[in-house]
């Protein structure tokens, strides 16, 4: 079973840091979002793979270390918190500058794409 | 307070009081500023007596222990041979630059950037931390790069602070590498500990780079051939700096810091050549320049030049005294070349000219200040019954007793000759040139005598070089002693500070440099038409030159990494990430530890199969969002699955509502996002990306595998077997948030307030487009609000409601807790939003999310800060048990006041970024017209 898991984890890594290393903020807030599992599956595997043994006193024999999960728990929120400001940052980029590449440049603009990239300048 | 603390601090003080008294008249002002320096005079004065009997001052304070570096002053000897210079001369400058400065000057900023430089110096002289020192040294270059710019709008002035500033500023920079290494050779940074372990620090084999460090310290600061250039630009300062700072005392804390170190780094052949070639090179080279200076000040710099050589020579020579000539040269230099300066100001100030060209015949507009600025020329010279006379014969007779160079040992008498000869004609020109030599040509103002005190400061120092010149042992005997026995750290040998030594070599020397010179400054209209041949380098232009070079250079590197593109920053910091994690796992031996694994399920490899899927098709789907967000919301479903299935309820029930949030986010953002695909990278850079990617993962995957399969040691049984009885819950997950960990997750909904109103000022005012149809023209549809959809959410909205109360209130013993509950409360409502539309939802929820941020947090201080009523730390917390008829026995706890501010910051934050965001869709927004 560790073995499937810690593939996964690597998996979503490798995948979360290409797509972090596009150049269209959609792109990077998707491989974010995926390395934000792949870190709090990381995390979470610090406290070793159990099955049927939750935390909760008198629910099992053996429980689960829950001081992973607890970081975890928060991590998660302040994982949506983060995403969710890169998600809104990429937005006001494209709003200010007119284009949705990660260095506020279109290095090679599409002529389609012209009409918009002027309207990002303020009025 | 140890006095001797008072010494370097009441300077320090003092840089207040002249901004503070700037507004009086400027006797005001310069009598102020001048009180506190005197009284450190008077406190050094007071301590001479207990010094020149042996017993030196100690002022001791920790700092930083660990690292060696301690707040530790000394005055001994040598320091109170400085500190007198230091503080004296300085009093004579600030009287002095009363009336050099004009009206139009800030005479309190003047003063403030003075009296930090005489701090900062006089904390190098007295420190006996070698780290410390090096902070004032350095604090000396800044505060004089501050004073040689006071005339800010003079271009050169700008330049030559910046030059003075690179240089002596990277010297500092090189003499700290050399403190450090110092200090691990000996395992101390403590003067004293440095200069006892000479042996130690000689033997050692980082030797030779400790000294050539420590040198290039010495020598920049002192304007050491080849570092000598800086000097002259220098003197773009007003007149009272340069009679100071260049003169007096910085260019001599290089001096002072080989004195200093003389102990600890000299008697060796390395230190013998460097320091004595340098020292004669420096002194031949500044002498002949300073010859064919047309500069008032100019032929002053480079004298100071050759005389900083002269001493370095001395320090630089292995016989009995050139230590105590170094030192008498030291402080006859200053006394001399001060009242020079002071001379060459007041000229300068009185004539509007400092050019010797033009200068001629001052004699008869300014008697006094001729007398004055020739005696003190004399000296310059060594001319007898002057103190540069009694200093230059001992010089003479130590390079007569070296051996330095072996066979070559001669050559220093002779070159040293020749240095004085040329001493002597400057010094003859400096006297002839300007006040006899007939009448003056073109000069801007009619010359005459200076303000009754502003020769004041220049005559005390010229009766002191006549006094010391008559009777040296009297005034300087016992401090030139004390200085040297200091210095050398050991016996003093035996010497004479007679005038009258007998018919020698020495005098032999002084006499044919006296007629040498004459007979140069008397043929010196065929040298100068000679010396005009040589274009003289411009300094300024050369610096300038290398400087702009070495920026281009390094602005070429720093753009090779850094050329504005976000993507290859990452590429390069994962890469560099991927050396630091590769590194030590080439140490570990076997990736599978010693835990018995769990066994493999046909369910868990299914839905691994479905998160590896949902991963790779959001790869390769990535350029066309909406297929890609959908692949991405399959993996993180999975994710929520494994985490309720690897014993984590909590979590699992946290990251469902989370991904229903993101998604939701996510797809608004879409709707902003250009519609049409992205261009496909370029496949060289999808081959390297995919390369470095699949590396990190495969680095990833194993550290998981090989922690995975290693046993557990973990601190959580602590939290196990407390959690009922200390914090009153059964969920350990919960009682760990709001108990255990309470301060950290206090922390946690902070950093999520401050989040969502980040993205609040990020959304307001944003200027969207909205594209008015799809890719292909299409319109949107009409049916913007479902009926059916917003029905059924409607009435499951109470239902919702209750579930989210329901998991907040069992948190404490079973899943759930105030952050899942907020999260499913913030689902419940943005499925209103969706449902019914912004506008529809604006009539009905009046709840201002900002606040609801606020109060959360609010709410969970001020649990936290309850416990403070009864005596209790931050955050601790209180539950019992009550019965009530029908409800039956239930808990109450505090942490469920603090996880009430959980629930609230979660709901406050999630919707003021969706709501707010959705707002945008609204005809409210600020609207942007797509230009056709």
């Amino acid at each position: 079973m560790e073995g499937i898991y810690a593939f996964c984890v690597g998996l979503l890594t490798a995948c979360g840091i290409f797509l972090t290393l596009r150049g269209r903020t959609f792109s990077v807030v998707l491989g974010l979002t995926m390395m934000s599992y792949a870190v709090n599956l990381f995390l979470f595997a610090s406290g070793r793979l159990t099955i049927n043994s939750a935390a909760i006193l008198g629910q099992s024999d053996t429980y689960a270390d829950p001081l992973p999960q607890a970081l975890v728990l928060t991590a998660i929120v302040i994982g949506f918190a983060m995403t969710a400001f890169v998600v809104i940052l990429s937005m006001r980029a494209r709003a200010d500058l007119g284009n949705d590449h990660v260095d506020g440049k279109d290095p090679n603009e599409i002529p389609t794409d012209m009409s918009q990239s002027k309207k990002g300048e303020r009025n | 307070m140890n006095t001797l603390l008072w010494l370097p601090l009441l300077p320090l003080l003092g840089s207040l009081v002249p901004l503070l008294t700037a507004r009086y008249h400027r006797n005001v002002c310069a009598l102020f500023t001048a009180i506190l320096p005197f009284v450190s005079l008077l406190i050094v004065l007071e301590m001479t007596p207990d010094v020149l009997n042996g017993v030196n001052h100690y002022a001791f304070a920790e700092w930083i222990p660990q690292l060696g570096l301690n707040i530790a002053f000394r005055l001994d000897g040598l320091s109170l041979l400085f500190a007198i210079l230091i503080l004296g001369i300085g009093l004579l400058v600030i009287l002095y630059a009363r009336y050099y400065l004009s009206s139009k000057d800030s005479i309190g900023k003047f003063y403030a950037f003075l009296m930090l430089f005489m701090f900062s110096m006089l904390g190098v002289v007295l420190s006996d931390n070698l780290l410390q020192m090096w902070m004032f040294w350095e604090l000396t270059s800044i505060s004089s790069f501050l004073l040689i710019s006071f005339w800010g709008h003079k271009s050169e002035a700008r330049r030559g602070a910046r030059m003075a500033l690179t240089i002596t500023g990277a010297g500092g920079l090189a003499l700290l590498a050399g403190i450090i290494i110092m200090g691990n050779v000996i395992d101390s940074y403590s003067l004293q500990v440095a200069l006892d372990s000479g042996d130690i620090i000689r033997a050692h084999s980082a030797y030779p780079v400790i000294l050539v460090l420590f040198l290039l310290g010495a020598f920049t600061k002192s304007a050491q051939f080849p570092f000598h250039f800086w000097l002259p630009h220098a003197m773009a300062a007003p007149t009272p700096v340069s009679a100071y700072l260049h003169s007096a005392t910085m260019v001599k804390a290089g001096i002072f810091l080989m004195a200093r170190m003389h102990p600890a780094l000299a008697d060796t052949d390395l230190w013998f050549l460097i320091v004595s070639l340098t020292g004669l090179t420096t002194l031949l080279l500044g002498a002949y320049i300073a010859l064919f200076k047309h500069d008032l000040k100019g032929l002053l710099a480079y004298s100071t030049i050759s005389h900083l050589g002269l001493i370095t020579l001395l320090l630089g020579l292995d016989t009995r005294l050139s230590t105590v000539a170094a030192l008498f040269h030291i402080i006859n230099h200053a006394t001399f070349k001060a009242s020079l300066f002071m001379a060459a100001g007041i000229i300068d100030h009185e004539t509007g000219s400092r050019d010797m060209r033009q200068l001629n015949g001052l004699w008869k507009y300014m008697p006094h200040t001729a007398t004055l600025a020739m005696v003190a020329a004399s000296a310059m010279a060594g001319v007898p019954l002057l103190n540069g006379f009694l200093s230059k014969e001992m010089f003479f007779t130590e390079t007569l007793h070296q051996e330095a160079l072996g066979s070559l040992s001669w050559m220093i008498p002779v070159l040293a000759t020749i240095g004085a000869v040329f001493a002597v004609a400057y010094s003859t020109r400096f006297i002839h040139d300007v006040f006899f030599n007939g009448e003056p040509i073109n000069l801007p103002k009619t010359p005459h005598e200076a303000p009754r005190y502003m020769r004041v400061p220049v005559e005390i120092l010229v009766a002191l070089c006549l006094l010391v010149g008559i009777f040296p042992g009297f005034i300087v005997g016992d401090l030139l002693y004390s200085a040297s026995l200091a210095a050398i750290n050991g016996p003093v040998p035996e010497y004479s500070l007679s005038i009258w030594h007998g018919f020698n070599y020495p005098l032999l020397m002084s006499f044919v440099a006296t007629a040498g010179g004459l007979i140069i400054y008397y043929y010196r209209q065929p040298l100068f038409a000679f010396q005009s041949n040589f274009a003289e380098p411009d300094a300024k232009q050369i610096f300038e030159d290398v400087m702009q070079n070495i920026i281009h250079r390094v602005t070429g590197f720093y753009n090779l990494l850094e050329n504005g593109s976000l993507q290859r920053y990452n590429y390069l910091l994962i890469s560099l990430a991927v050396v630091m994690m590769a590194a030590p796992l080439m140490d570990l031996s076997s990736t599978l530890g010693r835990r018995p694994e769990l066994p493999y399920t046909i369910v868990d490899i299914t839905a691994a199969l479905l998160l590896s899927v949902g991963a790779l098709m959001t790869v390769i789907c990535h350029r066309k969002r909406m297929l890609a967000l959908i692949t991405l919301s399959i993996v993180g479903f999975i994710v929520s699955l494994a985490f309720a299935r690897f014993s984590a309820p909590d979590l699992a029930l946290t990251q469902l509502s989370v991904e229903v949030v993101t998604i939701v986010l996510l797809m608004l953002s879409l709707f902003f996002l250009p519609q049409k695909a992205q261009k496909q990278s370029n496949p060289r850079r999808i081959i390297r990306d995919l390369s470095l990617s699949s590396i990190v993962g495969g680095l990833i995957g194993t550290i998981c595998y090989a922690l995975l399969t290693r046993p557990l040691e973990s601190i959580s049984d602590f939290f196990i077997a407390n959690s009922k009885t200390g914090g009153g819950g059964t969920n350990v997950v919960n009682v760990i948030l709001v108990d255990f960990r309470g301060f950290d997750t206090l922390g946690e909904i902070t950093v999520l307030g401050i989040a969502a109103l980040g993205i609040y000022k990020l959304i307001s005012r944003m200027r969207l487009f909205m594209p008015s149809g799809d890719l292909y023209g299409r319109p949107w549809s009409n049916d913007a609000h479902p009926m059916m959809l917003a029905v059924l959410s409607q009435s499951l909205l109470p239902i919702a409601l209750l579930v989210s109360a329901y998991i907040f209130l069992r948190g404490h013993n079973m899943p759930g807790g105030g952050f899942i509950a907020g999260l499913i409360t913030s689902v419940a409502i943005i499925q209103q939003y969706i449902a019914h539309g912004v506008d529809w939802m604006k009539h009905r929820v009046k709840i201002d999310y900002q606040i609801l941020i606020g109060s959360g947090i609010a709410i969970a201080t001020l649990t936290g800060l309850g416990s403070w009523l009864f005596d209790r730390p931050f955050l601790t917390s209180w539950f019992d048990y009550f019965y009530l008829p029908i409800v039956g026995k239930f808990e109450l706890a505090s942490a469920m006041m603090f996880d009430l501010g959980v629930y609230l910051t979660v709901i406050g934050a999630t919707m003021l970024i969706l709501a707010n965001l959705g707002k945008l869709t609204t005809s409210e927004r600020p609207i942007q017209k797509e230009e056709e």
